[in-house]
């Protein structure tokens, strides 16, 4: 029991000011206690944050360099246009194995050039060093451009992703014994190899180009069809949201009569911003690709099943920043002869333009990261070529960035989880340019006012 | 009421610019003007007094329709501005508010430069045919409102810059800028301090020979030193309405004479 309570009859405390009564000291403990709990709240937040992004980026930051053989390879004739005409209808018939071979037997030359020793590997295994990306690369290089036969290019192809893996030092001597890709012999010779200059880590620009690879080649794997799918996503997802978004909310917030009618409107549109996000993408299953039959793991079903989840989201920021328009404007432009109409987009609009700005890029940015509904309407699938240029591009099938993280995270090859990691480096720097845009767009907003 | 200082003044025989006949208004259940008919004559100031939700600024906002605005208004009666009924369903209230311009209590400049606040209302009407003749029109209308020379050298500036007086002169302007016939002013002077309220009310004693002015007070001060015709409404009824002088100095109605000296309100 406190003094206070004990003595009810005076209670006002001491008289002087100079002490702080007991019920005073109890008052600001709780201020200072409650203060304590925010900072301490604010700490934990951070310090997951933190957490989170050094995992991210101490897995994923390797991702963006790759190990590389660079040796000179002749593009015989011989093998790979074998009628000798430099047609390239003839060239066609030789498959990557044929390059492949000629890259392995230009590889075992540099090495025997060089006087790295072999020992303990076979020519198979040497050859094996060499990502199986590369021959085919190669071949696409050489149709290309028919003039580079019977040329000597030194040439930089992928390593495997073993080879890779040990310069990143996921592989090791140890998990070599035990792994049926890679021997503690070939090991060795990657050791020589880098001591003589010729396997290096660089800068791996593929990784934002190239499409994704199958489970054998994981180091070409790249995010190229992802990001042009985000891309024409989050670009149909603007031009399908912002429109319908602003004139939705414009209307309710300014032409609508208040009745019975927009009253259900209204619940409906908070509800369907609550409604999970696989939901929607079960509805455009059904109506986008079964119904109205766009092909499937395209980026038009994508964005629109993407605009029914962003639209609520939008029509809610929009509608509170018009709100925050204080009425006394509205009062202003109709008490001088202004419509409705002029009222709203001479006075209104431009003031609830930071809010709208950032209400919808916000929204942008979550259907940006979202995963769950793209699943549903096959974005997950393979894909191994580029869409083409819009508009017959947004037909085409992609996949997405979060939908690349997700199948590279159940992918058994580690190789793929430092994939996975730098996919979503890239998937952040998205989101920070987009909410950078966002604080940009609204300082030139709100300085003209 | 010794302190209050009532000018001798002429009224003359001006012919009624708004006739007001049989006004209610009610919101939603509540019947906030019962049966009101006042005559607006042109070239005089009328001011509107009596207590807080009296009906007043209800009755001043019928004028030029912004009551239009609150869904749950609605407004019986007739309301004739130069012999035509306002509230007739033939009547766009946007002409009508270019007709009947308004400021508001609280000053409310556009969040705009102090050029474009007074142009936008000749812009949207189609007044002006080029620049010359707007800019032309923007001068005039701040100096009438005797804003010309304290802002004529940042035209530019952001209207929010200014201070709380010169805001609401900029106001004052911008709602001459339509050439309005009738100026509905409502409680222009209330968020205004006593320097800023002494020029407003100069002010409108001057654009009195260019507008029939209507102006809701608080102050009956403020009534009494710049109107020539005062109406006094109480609890949604018009009591007295007649000449400024007769109403302060001899009320008929007990009601306004209590309002007046202090007793209700």
């Amino acid at each position: 029991m406190t003094d206070a309570a004990i003595h009810p009859a005076t209670p006002h405390g001491p008289k002087t000011l100079l002490a702080p009564d007991v019920a005073m000291k109890r008052r600001n403990a709780s201020e200072k206690r409650f203060r304590l709990y925010g900072i301490a709240a604010i700490a934990v937040s951070m310090s997951v944050l933190a957490f989170m992004l050094w995992t991210i980026f101490s897995d994923g930051i390797s991702s963006f360099f790759q190990a590389k053989l660079t040796f000179p390879v002749t593009l015989s004739s011989e093998v790979l246009d074998p009628k000798g005409n430099g047609l390239r209808e003839e060239m066609t018939k030789v498959t990557t194995i044929g390059y492949g071979k000629i890259l392995a037997a230009a590889f075992a030359a540099e090495l025997q050039a060089k006087g790295i020793s072999t020992e303990g590997v076979s020519d198979k295994e040497i050859s094996e060093l060499i990502s199986k990306d590369a021959p085919g690369v190669l071949r696409a290089r050489v149709l290309a451009d028919t003039s580079l036969l019977d040329q000597t290019l030194e040439l930089s192809v992928l390593a495997a992703g073993r080879i890779d893996g040990y310069l990143k030092g996921r592989v090791t001597k140890e998990t070599a014994i035990r792994d049926s890709n890679i021997s503690p012999a070939q090991l060795d010779l990657a050791d020589r190899l880098v001591e003589a200059g010729i396997l290096k880590s660089s800068f791996n620009s593929r990784f934002l180009t190239s499409p994704d690879a199958s489970d054998q080649r994981p180091e070409a794997a790249g995010l190229g069809v992802a990001l042009i799918g985000t891309a024409y996503m989050m670009f149909l997802v603007m031009i399908i949201c912002v429109p319908i978004g602003v004139a939705t909310s414009i209307y309710l917030e300014e032409f609508a009569p208040k009745n019975r009618w927009t009253d259900l409107i209204e619940v409906n549109i908070s509800n369907l911003a609550a409604v999970p996000s696989i939901v929607f993408g079960i509805l455009g299953l059904a109506i986008f690709i079964n119904f109205a039959g766009f092909p499937q793991s395209s980026s038009v079903v994508g964005a629109l099943v993407l605009s029914l989840m962003t639209l609520p989201t939008i029509i809610i920021a929009t509608r509170s920043a018009i709100r925050a328009v204080p009425p006394s404007i509205r009062d202003a432009a109709l008490g001088v002869g202004a419509s409705k109409m002029q009222t709203v987009f001479h006075h209104v609009l431009p003031l609830a333009m930071p809010g709208i700005l950032t209400g919808t890029i916000l929204g942008l940015a979550s259907a940006l990261g979202e995963t769950a509904p793209l699943l549903l309407i096959g974005m997950v699938a393979f894909v191994d070529n580029y869409p083409s240029a819009p508009v017959e591009g947004f037909l085409d099938p992609a996949t997405a960035l979060p939908v690349q993280v997700y199948s590279w995270a159940s992918r058994s090859d580690p190789a793929f989880i430092e994939r996975s990691s730098g996919a979503i480096i890239v998937l952040l720097a998205f989101l920070v340019i987009m909410n950078v845009t966002a604080i940009i767009l609204r300082r030139k907003f709100e300085r003209r006012w | 009421m010794k302190d209050i200082h009532i000018e001798e003044r002429v009224v003359s025989n001006h012919k009624p610019k708004i006739t007001a006949r049989g006004v209610q208004v009610h919101y939603g259940t509540n019947h906030a003007l019962k049966d009101v008919d006042v005559d607006i004559l042109s070239g005089t100031v009328t001011a509107f007094i009596g207590p807080s939700g009296c009906g007043k600024s209800t009755f001043l906002r019928c004028l030029n329709r912004m009551n239009d605005t609150v869904a749950a208004a609605k407004v019986s009666g007739e309301i004739l501005l130069d012999g035509e009924n306002i509230y007739d369903p033939r009547v766009d209230p946007v002409q009508l508010r270019a007709k009947v311009g308004m400021v508001f209590q609280k000053p409310n400049p556009f969040p705009k430069s102090i050029y474009d606040n007074v142009a936008y209302g000749p812009k949207i009407h189609g007044l002006t045919r080029n620049k010359a003749e707007l800019d032309e029109i923007v001068e005039s209308c701040l100096r009438k409102a005797a804003l010309w020379n304290e802002v004529k050298d940042r035209l530019a500036a952001p209207g929010t810059g200014l201070s709380g007086g010169q805001q609401q002169r900029l106001c004052i302007a911008r709602a001459i800028a339509t050439s309005p016939e009738v100026l509905l002013m409502d409680e222009p002077c209330s968020a205004l301090d006593p320097i800023a309220t002494a020029q407003v009310e100069e002010l409108i004693d001057e654009l009195r020979s260019q507008f029939s002015v209507v102006i809701v007070t608080h102050s009956m001060q403020q009534a009494a030193r710049v109107s020539q015709r005062t109406a006094f409404f109480h609890l949604g009824n018009l009591v007295e309405f007649g000449e400024t002088g007769q109403i302060f100095t001899n009320p008929k109605d007990p009601r306004t004479e209590s309002y007046i000296t202090g007793r209700i309100g």
